[in-house]
């Protein structure tokens, strides 16, 4: 009688583990500013599942775009998201004023 | 071609150098917003005629984008001075600007294809890295009301900006 219980107890276990495993709870979101076109802060750290959000403040349109690799455009007075996927550690630019200049590390949850 | 390119260079920059030195004793804050909302205008046109005559997609790209800053400049610009109850000033500076970029544009005009898309991308060039140097040298420092002075020091960002990717197209192979 008590063995039939366990069983299904562990089986919540493990439902609960994977839904874990694929939408992290302690998922963050990391705000950068777009300001006179600086990015603050320049330098940011995260972990796969998290997400950047990049807040332009300024008039003019920015990317966020990483050489060979990922492109985020920020509209003028607007915002723009990224889910981060991957372990990397990266500069990117904006592609349209390339003196604008900010990183991103990303490391494994 | 390269000597006639570079004697209208050295003409535009000396053109440009002239009544800059000369106003060099002190631009007024009228002054120096007529001066920048001048430079933005000139580049603004520059923009509207590689849209029309350029096949080059980067080209193109670019000059949108530029037309499409420029004017975001311009519009802070001119409510800045509405704001500030300001009437844009013109002077000898901004004379010789328009004047230059005036020659520059219906020396581009003349142009098709590859050649013009070269000369209008190393104007840019040398059109950005002129207006740099003036609000780093002359307009910011000169000018006193610090909301202007903001706008200038962002407007240069912009500028500077816009001087790396110019830089950066006029150096691929075409
Ligand atoms: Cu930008």
């Amino acid at each position: 009688m008590r063995r039939a219980l366990t069983v299904p107890k562990r089986h919540l276990w493990i439902a609960l583990a994977l839904i874990i495993s694929v939408t992290p709870a302690n998922a963050e979101t990391i705000e950068v500013t777009i300001e006179k076109l600086v990015f603050s802060p320049a330098n940011v750290e995260a972990k796969v599942g998290d997400t950047i959000e990049w807040v332009n403040k300024d008039v003019f349109a920015h990317t966020a775009t990483v050489k060979g690799g990922w492109e985020v455009t920020i509209p003028p007075k607007s915002s723009a998201k990224l889910t981060l996927k991957k372990v990397e550690s990266v500069d990117y630019f904006c592609r349209f004023h390339p003196n604008m200049k900010g990183h991103v590390t990303v490391t494994s949850p | 071609m390269l000597n006639r390119h570079t004697a209208a260079l050295a003409a535009l920059l000396l053109i440009g150098a002239a009544p800059l030195a000369q106003a060099a004793d002190k631009p007024t804050d009228p002054q120096i917003a007529h001066i920048a909302y001048t430079a933005g205008t000139i580049d603004i046109e520059a923009a509207k005629q590689a849209i029309k005559k350029s096949k080059n997609k980067e080209v193109v790209d670019f000059a949108k984008d530029m037309e499409r800053d420029h004017e975001a400049v311009n519009k802070q610009a001119l409510d800045l001075v509405k704001k500030l109850k300001v009437k844009p000033e013109d002077n000898a500076t901004s004379q010789a600007l328009s004047k230059a970029a005036k020659e520059e544009r219906a020396k581009l005009a003349k142009l098709k294809g590859a050649a013009f898309d070269k000369a209008y991308i190393e104007n840019e060039v040398a059109y950005h890295k002129q207006v740099n140097g003036a609000l780093e040298t002359l307009l910011i420092p000169s000018a006193s009301n610090a909301e202007l002075k903001s706008l200038l020091e962002t407007g240069l960002k912009i500028f500077q900006g816009h001087e790396q990717r110019a830089e950066h197209a006029a150096g691929m192979p075409k």
